[in-house]
């Protein structure tokens, strides 16, 4: 079992919180936090190279690294482990945010409590990414939910009990549709007379799931993790839980586990029927293309930074999903570039708010003005993040969200001309429409809270980042850039994932333009 | 007479032992040793239910009595895990026995206790129906006196008549039910009964039915025949609450699973289905609607608990191994988890006498371990994972999806529903313990009897492994799927 190197991305948090259960004092228990997050980002990176490094000598497997130990045996109950380039993409960008969010929370109070609960939550995330089995895939998903309400509820800020509950409410409903929509795909995954199985692979292998049931399971699922990525109208949690939490389970919730909910989608509900995809695409391509203009302009109109911050990322999820549901190769692709981007700018973005927050007190933007001349470094980082954000290229909101239009107007002009009619076209034109209302709000915060003359004086006596906020925006800031000006490699190491085997299904029913 | 059949009657036996053990020890030894009369009865009772797990599990089917009496591997299992449930109430209740209050009735308290599962024994083991009502009579009527023990509390004794009123009335309407059985059957043996009813049910069967399923729903206070079950709660002393809200609500589920398989197999689909069905939605339900308005944790418990009924019936509509083996599992960890709650609650209650859900505002502060110790135990009831909550609550909605029907879809869905209901009244809980921490705290920091932490541990070392350390659910689902379901 320990030969198997991903295990060591479930065990590394756990060696994390026993070292936080025996850690004496808050040195300790930031050497814990560090190292461990270290270790892990060693380890992600490890594992890409090595990945890489297979993939370059011929290895055309599905899944690498595959390992299967037997939990509930007469269930058929695995704990199988296994990843692709998509889920190393999103391990390396978990332990990423997970760094750099130890440093955001450099100065918490009761830091043993709250790194416990961060570390618990993060073990879910890395569980669920490593995980092919959807049980315990799920069992993660769950344990990476819980750890939020106390998370909001006794670190965040303004009306937390409420954010924390409704966050914590909302997020377990979509789990139990999630649950019934898991319970009979096992039900239905495999044909008559052989053992049914959890397994994703053996069940996409199987492809036994009848068309009528993935008519129904299909929604389930789908909503079930679309709950976790903002899809609209499930998406009211994420602005009131995203203002309320403390920065770095901001940094983590938006940076990460709305990720969850995109590869959660992208993994089961896609992957293993196809047929149900291809059919219901319309109804949630209307609901996400809603998310992603409505998140935007809502952005627009919002005064406090983390519910301006936290509507951009409902569009820019929605924008995830919206992409998946193309059922295209460029999209999709586009789709896990958008995941990465968007994690890791909104995590930058959610560090600075709170490293601003924590000098000014407030993070109305009428109250602040000219914080340039203030704080000059979290400013340029600033204005970073929001170049980011609006796509401007060189760096990673530009790569993603081309490719993502790109894709989207291929796969519509061929449903188009194909006869399929032109509701992806029209949603692609309307989702395009984004790009210009994200440069709307995000330079209006820009012009309003960077720019101008200062508006209260108490301000001029703010002192600029620290070395820990150093660190962490500048990690977060190159790996933004490093997207932004190596896409191909980015690209490349997804694309190992889209083989012909992976598009087996999909490729069925729908044309692909290669 | 061939007295070799009593050897099939194992664990009976060997509980009636332990209650005579303890009945002498009580009555015939000096004055001085019966301080130690708590301890001698956990520690015989510790014995005897490791002496269970030891021999009685590999034993195979034995009825004896002229089929009086069935036992299997599987009803040695649910008896064993009754016996781990009432082996944690003895361990928590060693304080409250010993307060100056109680001392001089304590022995009388074990006594009865172990009376009481007695009679769980036989309703789960019974294959006819008088036995069954020996052993339902007897299961209820002491646990009565049990109620009642608080002598010098009002709402004891009022609990005590509320109890022993209701369930007068479910046994008559139980047996009302038993006699238009009797009619239509001519026999009370559960074979006999099974052969009899024809598979086109009369409009007397279903009124029979209905009687029997009523009687039942007394005993698990299902919704509508849970109007007792609060006062209940309330009224008695928390370790007697606890022993109800656990054990006698698992053995009636289990012995209405045997009741339903073994004498009304033939007519479930016709008769049973859609009254569970019924009864099952509405119990989650009002459950718990009434569980988010309550103050007082023991109301609150007992509401939780009703809920919580709802869930172990959808082990039984299941019907197939999965479902029996999700249903003892279940009772397995909701004995854990619930009386980790209990354990906390009553803890609390003997040192400063506080039950109000606001007086633990703030607990976290003052008593982190204990505050932890509900914690998980909330989590684990509302079905957190990686706590056994979880694992038993996926499982129970394996088995009786396994079944495969629409209806049964859209049943588990309003229950999937309802967990996020009970899991905004859980959090409620912990969010008064660690989040409402601004006006300091009511209970001052204590701590614990011996007896009671050890209880506490016990509990939540349960809910930490009982879901992650997989043999537990393994092992009883080979042993259903090996056995049948009896």
């Amino acid at each position: 079992m320990f030969s198997n190197i991903l295990i060591y991305f479930v065990l590394i948090p756990l060696l994390m919180l026993a070292g936080l259960g025996i850690s004496r004092n808050v040195k300790q228990i930031r050497a814990v936090a560090v190292v461990g997050s270290t270790a892990l980002i060693a380890l992600s990176v490890y594992l890409l190279v090595d990945y890489l490094g297979q993939r370059a000598a011929g290895n055309e497997a599905e899944m690498l690294y595959t390992g299967s130990w037997s939990w509930f045996t007469p269930l058929n109950i695995n704990l199988s482990v296994g990843v692709d380039g998509i889920s190393i993409a999103m391990l390396i960008l978990s332990s990423f945010i997970l760094f750099t969010g130890s440093f955001a929370s450099w100065k918490i109070d009761q830091p043993k409590e709250f790194f416990l609960w961060l570390i618990l939550l993060s073990t879910g995330v890395y569980g669920f990414f490593i995980s092919i089995d959807i049980f315990t895939m799920f069992m993660f998903y769950e344990v990476a939910l819980i750890p939020m309400y106390l998370l909001i509820g006794v670190w965040g800020s303004g009306k937390k009990n409420y954010s924390a509950m409704k966050l914590t409410l909302m997020l377990m409903g979509g789990s139990a549709f999630l649950m019934l929509g898991l319970i009979g795909i096992y039900y239905h995954s495999a044909p008559a007379g052989q053992p049914l199985t959890w397994n994703l692979l053996e069940i996409a292998h199987n492809n036994a799931i009848s068309t009528g049931w993935q008519h129904f399971l299909f929604p389930m699922t789908f909503v079930g993790f679309g709950v976790l990525g903002a899809m609209f109208p499930f998406h009211t949690w994420s602005p009131d839980g995203h203002a309320s939490a403390p920065t770095a389970v901001s940094m983590l919730h938006a940076g990460v586990l709305m990720k969850l909910g995109g590869y959660g989608c992208f993994r089961v509900s896609m992957y293993l029927m196809p047929e149900a995809a291809n059919d219901l695409a319309w109804i949630f391509l209307i609901l996400t293309g809603i998310s992603v203009v409505y998140g935007a302009f809502s952005a627009c109109v919002q005064t406090d930074l983390k519910y301006i911050n936290a509507y951009s990322s409902v569009s820019h999820c929605g924008l995830v999903l919206f992409a998946i549901l193309m059922i295209n190769t460029t999209a999709m692709t586009g789709a896990i570039m958008q995941m990465l981007s968007h994690g890791l700018m909104t995590a930058l973005f959610f560090a600075l708010i709170g490293m601003i927050y924590g000098r000014t007190h407030t993070r109305d933007i009428h109250e602040m003005g000219g914080m340039m001349q203030i704080l000059p470094y979290l400013s340029v980082c600033y204005v970073i993040a929001g170049f980011a954000s609006l796509g401007l290229p060189g760096l990673s909101g530009f790569v993603a969200e081309m490719t993502i239009f790109v894709g989207s107007f291929e796969q519509g002009m061929i449903d188009y001309l194909g006869g399929a009619g032109s509701l992806r076209l029209v949603f692609t034109i309307i989702a395009c429409c984004s790009i210009v209302i994200t440069a709307v709000y995000i330079l209006r915060v820009v012009g309003k809270l960077l720019l101008g003359p200062v508006h209260d004086d108490h301000h001029r006596q703010l002192t600029d980042a620290t070395w820990w906020e150093r660190l962490s925006t500048a990690t977060l800031i190159i790996c933004v850039a490093a997207i932004g000006c190596f896409p191909n490699f980015f690209e490349q190491l997804i694309r190992f994932t889209f083989n012909p085997e992976f598009f087996r299904a999909l490729a069925a029913n729908v044309p692909v333009l290669n | 007479m061939d007295y070799s059949q009593f050897l099939a009657m194992k664990q009976e036996i060997g509980l009636l032992i332990v209650f005579l053990l303890v009945f002498l020890y009580d009555t015939f030894m000096p004055k001085k040793a019966l301080n130690g009369t708590s301890v001698f009865t956990c520690v015989v009772f510790a014995i005897y239910t490791a002496l269970c797990f030891c021999c009685c599990m590999t034993d195979t089917w034995a009825t004896t009595f002229s089929g009086m009496y069935a036992t299997s591997p599987a009803i040695a299992a649910i008896k064993n895990i009754l016996n781990v449930g009432a082996l944690i109430v003895l361990i928590q209740s060693c304080k409250w026995a010993n307060s100056d209050e109680q001392v001089v009735r304590r022995g009388e308290f074990y006594e009865l206790l172990l009376a009481t599962l007695f009679g769980m024994y036989l309703m789960i083991s019974a294959r006819h129906f008088l036995l069954f009502v020996i052993g339902l009579e007897s299961a209820s009527l002491p646990l009565a006196a049990m109620v009642a023990f608080n002598k010098n509390r009002y709402e004891s004794h009022e609990a005590s008549i509320k109890y022993l009123l209701t369930a007068v009335f479910s046994s008559a309407v139980f047996m009302m039910g038993l006699s238009f059985v009797y009619a239509l059957a001519g026999s009370l043996y559960y074979t006999d009964i099974y052969c009899a009813i024809s598979t086109q049910p009369s409009a007397m069967l279903v009124l029979a039915l209905a009687f029997v399923l009523a009687g039942m729903g007394f005993k698990l206070s299902l919704v509508p025949f849970h109007l007792w079950t609060a006062d209940v709660y309330q009224g008695a002393p928390t370790v007697v609450t606890s022993y109800l809200s656990v054990i006698s609500k698992g053995s009636a589920a289990f012995a209405l699973l045997v009741m339903m398989v073994q004498a009304f197999g033939l007519v479930y689909s016709q008769v049973w289905e859609w009254m569970l069905y019924a009864l099952i939605i509405l119990t989650i339900t009002v459950g718990n609607l009434f569980a988010m308005r309550q103050r007082n944790m023991k109301r609150f418990l007992a509401f939780s608990s009703v809920s919580q009924a709802g869930y172990i019936m959808l082990g039984i509509i299941a019907m197939n191994a999965t479902g029996m083996a999700s249903l003892m599992y279940y009772i397995l960890v909701y004995v854990f988890s619930n009386l980790a709650a209990f354990g906390v609650i009553s803890a609390i209650e003997n040192n400063c006498g506080k039950v109000d859900m606001d007086d633990y505002n703030g607990l976290y502060r003052t008593n982190p371990r204990l505050s932890v110790a509900m914690m998980l135990a909330m989590f684990s009831l509302a079905g957190i994972p990686p706590f056994a909550g979880f694992f038993s609550k996926f499982f129970i909605f394996t088995g009786a999806i396994q079944q495969g029907s629409t209806a049964i879809y859209v049943l588990v869905l309003i229950a999937l529903i309802n967990t996020i209901i009970s899991l905004y009244y859980y959090l409620l809980v912990v969010k008064a313990m660690f989040i409402n921490t601004e006006n300091g705290c009511v209970i001052a920091p204590f701590k614990s009897a011996c007896s009671e932490r050890l209880g506490l541990w016990i509990s939540v070392a349960g809910i930490l492994l009982l879901g992650i350390v997989s043999c537990f659910y393994n092992s009883l689902l080979e042993l259903c799927q090996t056995y049948g379901i009896f």
